[in-house]
């Protein structure tokens, strides 16, 4: 695997739209070529060498192409933008839509990313050191098809909006979460290792979501169902299980009605 | 203005009868004619294919419905944004393009007439504004009827007259082209809860019948005398077994005889046939109704439609058929909006995905394929998507290819899932008709003009018609090695001109014309009774006074063009 690095030298001075960077579009090309690909800064056109040194060559294809981001990014989006395969590692913190609409590969945030990230993700994987922003795993404004395939760890905290409109994969979160949490899924599953606040589920038609510290305030249309013996990421525990939510429509699997499952640690 | 010649292109135009044949076609003042001198500016269309500009008959691309689907669609805009870019300004959207690009590209396809399907009278402003802001094409649109309130009180009494004088009165205020029909008597049942899915189906307080109101309104049509004929979408849409439905509906048309001063030979247009070609009792025993319907309009004259085919594509479905988009939200479970437009008619709109991987979608791509080929009089049947119902308008090259290519379509039948369902449920396996280039001129310029009662003015480049000429890449003597050539040559014309000015060279837009909007300008009868109701509804129902009901003035309508009838005999 051949290793790209790009360091910012030119921070923008508006946020800087860099769809370009990703083992996908570096593919094949080398530092000169990469700094030529096109980025919008506000609304202007511009190029990647404009704000970013770039050192080493890509692989042939996305598979065989490391890109290592370092410096300020604060204000650049949509790193790993459409990714198929391939590695990215952003040292920082970075803006929105980190990995979104991802299809493989791995990223990995040492800092923060802001909100969008992992919009409507496909596959692939994406390790958050830091914390993230609101809309985690979520679908794009408007559409209705959310994260459908991948894995998510975040290590830090979540915002609001995590999983909305989920279809499939899990995001891991191993701090606490805001409000919202897979609002109107249908498939997937949210692991919240810390504290949960409240709307957890709210118009979920299928779906997981596991807490395993507190839940502020419970949606009014989940109802108990048990208590179930689980294990989750090697731990083993006793949960309380609700099901919903009720106000929503459900399919029905062999005759049996399948509901959203809300599992809390007691 | 500039003159041209357009050079040793292969002509096909129905008006005349050119099938083909080299001919120059000479363009002086904005119209066709004989020649020019020696000064006219050259186009060289040797090997190349010359029509005229293609004429869209039913295609929703202004006002607050299709506006609605905009806001409320933002991932609908997410990857299609096309930058400025020389003449064009940016544009978005690929089910609902913005204004800019709708008139850019049906420009881009050699398309220079449109006719926006369904204009609420209450926001009638609203759609010229947005007509006014679609580049280069010429447009009209039609003010629906089947569901007003006027409408409804003066049919249940058969007082035609008073129909008629409503019509002239709303045509003239609205700046509208012609009488549109939506699920009639059914969008204000669904005010109550309920929907009309036969044509005796009594609509709720009004105590009418479909029948009656489509009857009602197909005689006061030809008692003015307008260029087009009463256009309809039929109750029941879209159901398993609907064509009986509109079995019915076209029945009405019997006996109805055609008046009118425009050469229009119809009195009743059935619009997106597609959808009203069901049969079956549920999902699972769906099929093609395709023969039976196009077996009654081959044998009746007096009937006009349009094809409204499945292009296969994520879009967004909307339409004046209320309690439709409610049972469509209730199947594919995608977000929902609804409008009331008080006294006159409602609104829905839905996303909808036409998945190749779903038997339903592939046998309605199918059927909607078997109706044109299916019909034996080209004159008489159109090509649309019900944009952007079935699919957008930008796929017209695309279901130009699958119309003349049997190629094309055995591709796309061994790519379905389900490809044994649509074999067994439709007969488009069995149709090796691939239609001519003269049909499709036919299809999409002589006859949609002639059925809009335009025939003189559009669809044709007999001398003294407007010069409405589009140039494709595409040499008709050539075999047809891959079908996907036909999509790409229909996709970008060569050139393009408009009422005389060339709006597009090379594909690109080069010139924003002088678009105009088309409008019918009545000229009825005093009736004082009609006068006073319109002004007792205005003081008694309507939420605003009749001063802001027009749509007047440069603002509204900076270029109109009216369409002038007496109705006064």
């Amino acid at each position: 695997m051949e290793t790209v690095t790009i360091t910012m030298k030119n921070a923008p001075a508006l946020y800087l739209e860099a769809d370009t960077i990703s083992p996908d579009a570096f593919a094949g090309k080398n530092a000169a070529k990469i700094a030529e690909l096109p980025v919008f800064e506000g609304n202007n056109p511009s190029t990647l060498g404009k704000y970013f040194e770039i050192s080493g060559s890509a692989g042939a294809t996305a598979a065989d192409t490391k890109i290592v981001v370092k410096g300020d990014v604060k204000k650049v989006k949509y790193l790993g933008f459409k990714m198929t395969d391939g590695e990215m590692v952003i040292e920082g913190s970075a803006d929105q839509y980190v990995g979104a609409w991802m299809k493989g590969g791995r990223i990995l945030a040492k800092g923060d990313v802001a909100a969008f990230a992992a919009t409507a993700m496909k596959g692939g994987e994406l390790i958050i050191e830091g914390n993230a922003g609101n809309y985690l795993g979520a679908a794009y404004r408007g559409d209705w098809r959310g994260m459908s395939g991948g894995k998510i760890l975040v290590k830090g905290n979540a915002g609001s909006d995590t999983g909305m409109y989920m279809l499939g994969g899990e995001i891991v979160i191993n701090g606490d979460s805001e409000v919202h949490v897979m609002t109107h899924a249908e498939g997937g599953k949210v692991v919240i290792k810390g504290n949960a606040k409240s709307k957890l589920g709210g118009q979920m038609v299928d779906g997981t979501i596991i807490v395993f510290g507190s839940i502020d305030v419970m949606m009014p249309g989940y109802k108990p169902n048990g208590e179930v013996e689980l294990e989750v990421d090697g731990t083993k525990a006793k949960f309380a299980h609700f099901i919903g939510d009720m106000g929503e429509r459900h399919k029905k699997k062999k005759g049996v009605v399948v509901y959203g499952n809300l599992y809390k640690k007691i | 203005m500039s003159e041209y010649i357009i050079k040793n292109g292969h002509v096909f135009d129905p008006v005349q009868g050119i099938k083909g044949d080299k001919k120059d076609i000479a363009i002086k003042d904005g119209k066709i004619v004989d020649k020019v001198g020696s000064g006219a500016k050259v186009i060289d269309a040797k090997d190349k294919t010359v029509m005229a500009g293609a004429v869209e008959i039913h295609a929703h691309i202004a006002g607050p419905k299709v506006n609605l689907g905009r806001i409320y669609r933002p991932e609908d805009k997410l990857f299609s944004c096309t930058p400025t870019k020389g003449m064009e300004r940016m544009g978005s959207g690929a089910s609902i393009p913005t204004t800019f690009k709708t008139g850019y590209e049906y420009a881009k396809m050699g398309y220079t007439t449109a006719m926006e399907a369904a204009m609420p009278p209450l926001f009638s402003r609203h759609v010229h504004e947005e007509i006014r802001d679609t580049p280069i094409i010429d447009e009209g649109a039609f003010p629906v009827f089947g569901n007003n309130w006027f409408v409804l009180e003066y049919l249940k009494n058969q007082e035609i007259e008073n129909t008629a004088a409503y019509i002239a009165w709303l045509l003239r205020v609205t700046k509208g082209y012609a009488v549109k029909v939506v699920n009639p008597g059914g969008t204000e049942a669904w005010g109550w809860g309920l929907n009309c899915l036969t044509v005796n189906d009594p609509v709720p307080y009004f105590d009418i019948t479909p029948a009656e109101i489509v009857r009602g309104l197909m005689e006061a049509n030809e008692y003015l005398g307008l260029p087009h004929s009463m256009h309809i979408h039929p109750n029941n849409l879209g159901n398993p077994g609907c064509y009986e439905t509109t079995l019915d509906t076209m029945k009405l048309a019997e006996g109805i005889k055609t008046k009118n001063k425009f050469g229009r030979e119809q009195v009743l247009h059935l619009t997106h046939t597609q959808f009203h070609s069901y049969g079956g009792t549920n999902w699972g025993d769906f099929e093609s109704k395709a023969k039976e319907i196009t077996d009654y309009v081959n044998k009746n004259k007096n009937i006009t439609i349009d094809t409204g085919n499945v292009t296969l594509d994520e879009t967004t479905t909307m339409t004046a058929d209320g309690p439709f988009e409610h049972h469509l939200t209730g199947l594919n479970h995608l977000k929902w909006a609804n409008c009331d437009v008080e006294l006159e008619t409602a609104a829905g709109v839905v996303p909808y995905i036409y998945s190749p991987s779903i038997s339903v979608c592939a046998i309605q791509w199918a059927i909607g394929l078997e109706i044109p080929l299916m019909m034996k009089d080209p004159m008489r049947c159109y090509i649309t998507t019900d944009h952007p119902n079935a699919g957008p308008f930008t796929r017209y090259p695309r279901v130009i290819k699958w119309l003349m290519s049997r190629k094309a379509r055995e591709t796309q039948i061994n790519a379905f899932k389900h490809k044994d369902k649509v074999l067994s449920q439709t007969s488009l396996g069995s149709l090796d008709k691939e239609i001519s280039l003269y049909e499709l001129a036919q299809m999409t310029r002589a006859g949609p003009a002639k059925s809009l009662g335009l025939a003189s003015m559009v669809g044709g480049l007999k001398p003294g018609m407007d010069a409405d000429v589009a140039v494709y890449n595409f040499d008709p003597e050539k075999p047809v090695a891959d079908p996907e050539e036909i999509e790409k040559a229909f996709s970008r014309c060569a050139a393009v001109f408009k009422s005389g000015v060339q709006v597009v060279s090379n594909g690109e837009i080069v010139s924003n014309g002088h678009k105009r909007t088309l409008w019918v300008n009545v000229k009825a009868k005093e009736n004082a009774q009609v006068a006073r109701d319109i002004n007792e509804k205005f003081i008694k129902y309507y939420s605003m006074t009749q001063n802001n009901y027009e749509a007047l003035g440069h603002h509204f309508v900076p270029n109109p063009y009216a369409i002038e009838v007496d109705a006064t005999n």
